[in-house]
């Protein structure tokens, strides 16, 4: 299990390293905000698997009302570790409560 | 340095420990040695990566679908060096060490502030916090094992989905067409594709050049 783990870990690694690779001649300004809106973009994605999808079927359950609370946090500028706390608690409230 | 920056990570990389903890604990219960989980942390250093691999040990899968698993759930990572080589300009053998800290959390931080040097502090701040929190969190987990309960009834799937908004939240008032866009074509293609690929469609998103600068 070591062996694969490590095989794993370099795969893994193998594209972290190739962005840094692309000789800067090639990192145009264009090519840089192509980049910029990924992060944009992933992160959305990552909310909305992370958000409203389990095992690869779509769910809403108690992860929704969590996010909703976060968004208010958010909106009114509460620290970012609140947030999250926050997300967690609400979540685990409403599972509690059977919803 | 800036002090709401240094604050920012070392809140983010809090965050990941909460989920770290169940990254332990899932590991341990898929069957893998202390070891292992702690080498998945420290190696590959990569959430979503970590939770693929195992997920796939756990449901029994051959070694080489959860090398493949893990890997597909990298790509992304390729993306952010190529935005975070420009900020950070690495050279020579730092590019190594630069590489391995790549993660949704560093380089978002990074990408949510405006002066350069921000963005360069922001992106080692969260990385190191991350790395260091991740991989504590991680131990724990791991130890505890069985002692913690389900990811679902402490909410921190929950957790990980506020932190990733949390995340994000910086870019919304600009960029908001993006990230719908991007959330909907994610969300609308998990129940058909393998998973790993919707995350890619959404980054194809990201060519179509609409929506305000940052």
């Amino acid at each position: 299990m070591i062996l694969t783990v490590i095989l794993a870990s370099l795969a893994v690694y193998s594209w972290k390293l190739l962005g840094y690779l692309v000789p800067e001649r090639f990192i145009t300004e264009r090519f840089r905000g192509f980049a910029d809106r990924v992060t944009v973009a992933l992160l959305a994605a990552l909310v909305a698997i992370q958000g409203f999808s389990t095992e690869g079927e779509i769910v809403i359950d108690a992860r929704l009302g969590a996010l909703a609370v976060a968004a208010v946090l958010l909106a009114i500028r509460a620290p970012y570790i609140l947030v999250v706390l926050a997300g967690a608690l609400v979540a685990a409230g409403l599972r509690a409560l059977g919803l | 340095m800036n002090r709401a920056v240094l604050s920012t990570s070392i809140s983010v990389g809090l965050a990941t420990g909460l989920y770290g903890i169940s990254f332990g604990a899932i590991g341990v219960a898929a069957g893998l040695d202390v070891l292992s989980v702690m080498l998945l942390s420290l190696l590959m250093f990569s959430g979503a990566s970590q939770f693929a691999f195992v997920g796939v040990v756990a449901a029994g899968g051959a070694p080489i679908t959860a090398i493949t698993s893990a890997w597909l759930m990298g790509i992304r990572n390729s993306f952010y060096a190529l935005r975070l080589t420009t900020v950070l300009g690495p050279r020579g053998l730092f590019k190594v060490l630069t590489a391995q800290l790549t993660i949704d959390e560093s380089n978002a931080v990074s990408a949510a502030q405006i002066e350069p040097k921000d963005q360069k502090f922001g992106y080692w701040a969260t990385g190191v916090a991350v790395f260091v929190f991740w991989n504590s969190a991680t131990l724990i987990g791991a130890l505890a094992g069985n002692l913690i309960g389900s990811v679902e009834e402490f909410g921190l799937d929950a957790a990980a989905a506020a932190a990733f908004l949390g995340l994000l939240w910086p870019r919304l008032r600009n960029q908001w067409q993006l990230a719908a866009l991007g959330a909907f074509v994610a969300i609308i293609t998990t129940p058909v594709l393998p998973s790993g690929v919707p995350i890619l469609l959404a980054a194809a998103v990201a060519l179509i050049p609409f929506g305000g600068k940052r």
